[in-house]
C-alpha cells in the first residue's frame, strides 16, 4: 500500500457535502482545504449544485481528475458502495470520517469496507476518525479552523488512536513551539493500523520523531508493532492510556499475577529502544528534545549552567533523581574556567558543577562556559538555566549560544521562562535547533530523554 | 520442532490442565534446562531406593493433579534423612485427592530466583526474572522481556532487579554463575518459543543459583484451556 497521495495529495474530493448545513462536517474539510491548502478541491453531493461558488459534482466519477485523496463523510451504510465507486474512478486513497462502525456494534458494515478495499489494495485511514493534519499540505478535520490552535510545520508526526487527544496534544505543541510534520488519528484503525503509519513515517523525510497515543494492540500486534519501531532509524515515543486495570484477574502462577498488561507493555517497549512519555508535559519535552537531536544519544553526564545557586540546586536535584549524573570538575577545567571569565565574576562564580555565574554575569560569560564545558570529557551534555531578567546579558544570547553549540557535538537544553517578552531570546535558540524548556523540570526530562529508554 | 519427548508430556498433561511437577522436570530436562536429581516414588516400596540413589538429605513433594498449590496442603517436606521420614511423609500424602506418589528429590540451596513465563495478548510470549521464593508477590522485584531473550536482555534484567545486589557476592557470600544463569534463560526462552501455543504460564520458582550454577527446584507449567478445541 502506498500512503504517499494519503500523506501529501495534489487534489482531495470530499464526498458528502450538505447544500443546506454549511457547518456540516464536509463543508467544513471543503472549505478550508478550498481556502487554505495548495490542493485541486472538489466537493461531491448526488444532488449536484454550488459551494462556496464551486462546482458540486454529483458523483466522484464526474470529478474531472483521478485524485490523490477521498475524504468520506457519508452516513455508515453508504461508505461501502462510495468506496467501490472511488475505487473505480481511480482515486488513489481515502479518510473515512463517518462514525457508526465497529465502534456502535457495526461489526459487518467495517468488515464490508475493509473486504473492498483488500482486494483493490486502496489504503483509508478510518472509519470514525478525524483523519490528516499536515500544516501547509492538508487538513481533514471538520473543525472550523479559527478554532483549532494549530502547531507550526515541523517534524514530529503524531498518530493518535483518539481524535480528541490528537487535537488536545496539538494546542500543547503550539504552545511549546514545537512544530509538526502530521498528526493522525486513526479512529477505528480498520485497514491502515499503527505498523502501517510507523512503516511510512519512518521514510517519509519530513519527519524525524514519531509519536503513538496508543491505548491497546490487538493480539500479538504489539509483537510487529516494537521490531519495526526499533528498527526504523527515528526515535519512536509513546504514550500510553489505560494503565491501570480494574479488578483481579484470577490467576494460576507467580508470574501471571506479577506480569500484567501495562508492566508488560512498558518492559517491552524499553526491551525495543522504544521511548514512552508518562504524561502530555513529557511527551511534548520529549519531542522538542528529540526533534533537535534525533540521533543523539547521552550517557547523561550533565554540566550545568546558570546564573543562580537556586536554579543550579534544583536542576541538580532533578538530575540525581532522574538517573542522570552531575560530576565535579578538575582543577584544570576549573581554572579554565575561571580564566576565561570577565574580571567583574571572577572572584564570585562558582567553578565547579553547576557553574554559576551569578547575577553579575555579562553575555560573554555564558559563551565562554558553554565553550569550555564543550571541550571537556567530564560532561557529555550541556544544562543551561538562563534567567533573562539579569543586567549583563540581552536578547541575543539564545543566538549566539546557539553558534557556539553548532560548531560542537555536544547537545545543550536550555532553560528560559517562557513569557512574551523574553521571546525573542527563546527564538535565538528554537530557531537554531536548540530545544528550550519552559521549566527546570522539563529542561531535565529534555537530557533526559537522550539518554533514551526509561521505564515510566 | 518439538521434540516428541516434550510433546507427548504436554499431550498427556492436557486433561488435568497443568503438568505434574515430575513431568515438568523431565520436559525441562529435555530442553536443556538444569533440575535436581529426582526420582517418582510411585508406590512405597520405590520410596527407599529412590531415596538411597540420591543419597540424604533430601526434599519430598507430593504428586497428584488435583494439588496445585502444594504448600497449601502441606505437600513439601525438606530435609528429609532417613527412609523412616520419608514412609511417613509418603502415608500422610497418600491421603490427598488423587494421590500419584510422591517426587523425591536432592536437597540444594543457593539464592531464590524466580523464572516465569506467559503469554501477553498484545506481545506473545514474555520472560520474567525476579527475586523469588514465596514473598515473590510482595516484593513484586522483577523484570520482564518479550522472547526471545537474548544474551543483552539477560544482562539488562538482572540490572533492573532492586535485589539484584544480593546475587553479586553481597556481605561476603560467593556471587552466583552468572554464565549459568544466562545459559539457563536462553535455554527457557527457546523453550517458550516452542510451545508458546500450548501454554497460560509457567514458574520456576524458586531457581536455586550459587557460585556452581542454577537448578530448577520447582516448576508449575500451566496450559491452556482447550476445551473450545475439544
Amino acid at each position: 500500500m502506498d500512503l504517499t497521495p494519503l500523506f501529501l495529495p495534489k487534489s482531495v474530493v470530499v464526498i458528502g457535502v450538505s447544500s443546506s448545513n454549511d457547518r456540516h462536517p464536509a463543508n467544513v474539510i471543503f472549505s478550508k482545504n478550498l481556502l487554505r491548502y495548495p490542493v485541486r478541491t472538489y466537493a461531491v453531493n448526488p444532488k449536484g449544485g454550488v459551494l462556496h461558488g464551486e462546482k458540486v459534482f454529483p458523483s466522484i466519477s464526474a470529478v474531472p481528475e483521478q485524485v490523490d485523496l477521498a475524504v468520506v463523510v457519508v452516513r455508515a451504510e453508504y461508505v461501502a458502495s462510495v468506496l467501490q465507486e472511488c475505487i473505480d474512478a481511480g482515486v488513489k486513497s481515502a479518510i473515512v470520517i463517518s462514525g457508526g462502525f465497529s465502534e456502535s456494534g457495526h461489526d459487518d458494515l467495517q468488515a464490508g469496507l475493509v473486504d473492498i478495499a483488500a482486494l483493490h489494495d486502496f489504503p483509508f485511514i478510518g472509519p470514525n476518525c478525524l483523519g490528516l493534519y499536515s500544516p501547509g499540505s492538508v487538513d481533514t478535520f471538520f473543525l472550523p479552523t479559527e478554532r483549532m490552535v494549530q502547531p507550526s510545520q515541523g517534524d514530529v508526526a503524531i498518530v493518535s488512536q483518539s481524535g480528541g487527544i490528537l487535537v488536545d496534544l496539538l494546542v500543547k505543541f503550539a504552545d511549546e513551539g514545537v512544530g509538526i510534520s502530521s498528526g493522525i488519528s486513526i479512529g477505528n484503525k480498520a485497514l491502515i493500523r499503527e505498523r502501517h503509519l510507523l512503516e511510512f513515517l519512518a521514510s517519509d523525510s519530513r519527519t524525524r520523531v514519531i509519536v503513538f497515543y496508543i491505548e491497546g494492540f490487538a493480539q500479538n500486534e504489539g509483537r510487529d508493532f516494537v521490531y519495526i519501531a526499533r528498527d526504523c532509524g527515528k526515535p519512536v515515543i509513546v504514550i500510553k492510556a489505560g494503565k491501570t486495570s480494574e479488578g483481579g484477574r484470577a490467576v494460576s502462577s507467580h508470574t501471571a499475577s506479577l506480569a500484567g498488561d501495562y508492566q508488560v507493555f512498558t518492559s517491552v517497549l524499553k526491551q525495543h529502544d522504544i521511548i514512552e512519555a508518562c504524561n502530555e508535559h513529557e511527551l511534548v519535552s520529549y519531542c522538542e528534545a528529540l526533534s533537535c537531536y534525533p540521533d543523539t544519544r547521552i550517557d547523561g553526564r550533565i554540566g550545568i549552567i546558570t546564573g543562580s545557586g537556586g536554579h543550579g540546586a534544583m536542576a541538580v536535584d532533578a538530575c540525581i533523581s532522574n538517573g542522570l549524573s552531575v560530576p565535579g570538575f578538575s582543577e584544570s577545567v576549573r581554572q579554565q574556567l575561571q580564566e576565561g571569565f570577565s574580571k567583574s565574576i571572577r572572584s564570585i562564580a562558582a567553578v565547579g558543577n553547576p557553574v554559576d555565574l551569578t547575577g553579575s554575569a555579562l553575555e560573554r560569560d555564558f559563551v565562554t562556559a558553554v565553550e569550555t564545558l564543550n571541550t571537556i570529557s567530564e560532561v557529555d551534555c550541556i544544562l543551561l538555566l538562563l534567567l533573562p531578567y539579569l543586567p549583563g546579558i540581552s536578547s541575543d544570547l539564545g543566538a549566539s549560544i546557539s553558534q557556539v553549540c553548532r560548531r560542537s557535538g555536544k547537545p545543550l537544553v536550555a532553560y528560559v521562562p517562557h513569557v512574551e517578552k523574553y521571546r525573542m531570546l527563546i527564538e535565538g535558540f528554537e530557531l537554531n535547533q536548540v530545544p528550550v524548556a519552559s521549566s527546570i523540570e522539563s529542561a531535565v526530562n529534555m537530557t533526559r530523554v537522550l539518554k533514551r529508554c526509561r521505564p515510566c | 520442532m518439538l521434540k516428541n519427548e516434550i510433546q507427548s508430556i504436554l499431550d498427556s498433561s492436557r486433561e488435568a490442565g497443568w503438568v505434574l511437577e515430575p513431568d515438568a522436570k523431565s520436559l525441562l530436562q529435555v530442553a536443556g534446562l538444569p533440575v535436581p536429581r529426582y526420582g517418582w516414588a510411585k508406590d512405597m516400596e520405590a520410596v527407599g531406593t529412590i531415596a538411597s540413589e540420591i543419597g540424604y538429605p533430601v526434599a519430598a513433594k507430593v504428586v497428584s493433579p488435583a494439588v496445585v498449590h502444594k504448600t497449601e496442603v502441606q505437600g513439601v517436606a525438606l530435609e528429609i534423612n532417613s527412609k523412616e521420614e520419608l514412609q511417613d511423609f509418603y502415608r500422610k500424602m497418600s491421603l490427598l485427592p488423587e494421590f500419584a506418589g510422591i517426587l523425591i528429590e536432592e536437597m540444594l540451596e543457593g539464592e531464590e530466583l524466580i523464572v516465569g513465563a506467559t503469554i501477553d495478548h498484545q506481545f506473545g510470549p514474555i520472560v520474567l526474572l525476579g527475586i523469588g521464593g514465596t514473598a515473590v508477590e510482595i516484593y513484586k522485584d522483577v523484570a520482564l522481556r518479550m522472547a526471545p531473550l537474548a544474551p543483552e536482555d539477560v544482562s539488562s534484567m538482572l540490572q533492573e532487579l532492586k535485589g539484584g545486589k544480593l546475587l553479586s557476592g553481597y556481605r561476603g557470600k560467593e556471587p552466583i554463575n552468572f554464565s549459568a544463569l544466562t545459559d539457563t534463560l536462553l535455554s527457557f526462552s527457546d523453550l517458550l518459543m516452542r510451545i508458546t501455543p500450548f501454554i497460560e504460564s509457567i514458574d520456576l520458582n524458586p531457581l536455586l543459583c550459587n557460585a556452581q550454577g542454577c537448578v530448577v527446584a520447582d516448576a508449575r507449567i500451566m496450559l491452556v484451556n482447550q476445551e473450545e478445541n475439544n
